[in-house]
């Protein structure tokens, strides 16, 4: 097995306090997707199953990241499906954050100018 | 890179660049918030309690109290959702708890063959290698080899049981009380409980260990 940066050999020193996210898109992605089964939005089975078939495809890395990545498109893929949004929906407001990302300023915060 | 560079090439080095899955982050974020589906606040709340109030150290306290509360160990086994519950650890999607105890003859594994199942209100959120497709398959191949990775010899005549986690069925081992600490409080007790032993990979520390 591939020893990862939480390793057993490293967790007496850093058990007290790992931190629950790697970086702060993990910790974005992980609450929009509990918080929309909080209020219905989908079952936590279905979520369940779609992460499960999504990581088995073998399209990520074995990291937060690539797990994260994985959690990001069910996310995505499910949204479409109970017709929260649409693919074209997406990828217009993509565009626009980027847009929008490099008209700022370093050390602004990346704001919409039109919804 | 020279000075001149800077000032020369500055527009590009000076504006924000958000990587492409911090793109569709905020693509989903600002789109959900539109639409109603969540609030800002409350998305803040649940990173803030999963960053600093949910972790091993609730399940620490699980496993204590039913070192030292035979009552209590009891209603573990009897309803471990419950019991947990009774500290103040509830699962918000749902799950069912169930506590497996180490014993002189049996040694517990947990895993989640499927993803990444994992007993959220009690350990918070899972280590990276327990969401690594080689633990996900080997643990349940192999868990005596995955246990010698992890520095657990477990004798050949003890049971190893392996647990596959659910979105509905999450599971708590509850390690063995490590001898020599009679006279130990819950509290000294609960700093002996790793998140490792309590999947299953790693023992409780010993008073000598956990210095």
């Amino acid at each position: 097995m591939n020893p990862p940066d939480d390793a057993p050999m490293a967790d007496l020193a850093i058990r007290e306090a790992p931190p629950a996210f790697a970086a702060p898109w993990h910790a974005q992605a992980f609450a929009m997707a509990v918080t929309l089964n909080e209020t219905g939005a989908f079952s936590w089975k279905s979520w369940s199953e779609a992460l499960g078939a999504e990581l088995k495809s073998g399209r990520y890395e074995d990291s937060e990241d690539g797990y994260y990545t994985a959690w990001l498109t069910v996310l995505e893929n499910m949204l479409c499906d109970i017709a929260v949004t649409d693919p074209s929906e997406l990828a217009e407001r993509k565009n626009a954050w980027d847009r929008a990302a490099r008209a700022t300023p370093h050390g602004q915060p990346i704001v919409l100018s039109d919804g | 890179m020279s000075e001149d560079y800077k000032t020369q090439h500055g527009h590009t080095h000076d504006h924000s660049k958000l990587s492409d899955v911090e793109l569709r982050v905020r693509t989903l974020e600002s789109l959900l918030i539109e639409k109603g589906y969540v609030e800002p606040k409350a998305l803040d709340r649940l990173i803030e309690t999963y960053e600093t109030r949910i972790g091993p150290r609730n399940g620490a306290r699980v496993v204590a109290r039913a070192w030292v509360d035979p009552d209590y160990r009891q209603s573990l086994r009897d309803d471990a959702t419950a019991a947990i519950a009774s500290l103040g650890f509830s699962g918000r999607q749902g799950e069912h708890m169930i506590a497996v105890e180490n014993t002189d003859d049996v040694h517990n594994l947990v895993v989640c063959t499927l993803c990444s199942c994992y007993p959220w209100p009690v350990l918070g959120v899972p280590p990276t290698w327990y969401k690594s497709p080689a633990y996900r398959s080997r643990a349940v191949i192999d868990p005596r080899s995955v246990l010698r990775e992890f520095g657990v010899e477990v004798a050949e005549t003890k049971k190893v049981r392996v647990w596959d986690s659910t979105s509905e069925v999450r599971y708590l081992v509850i390690p063995q009380r490590p001898d020599g600490t009679e006279n130990l409080s819950e509290e000294s007790l609960a700093d002996l409980v790793t998140r490792d032993s309590m999947i299953g990979v790693g023992l409780a520390l010993t008073p000598e260990t956990a210095q």
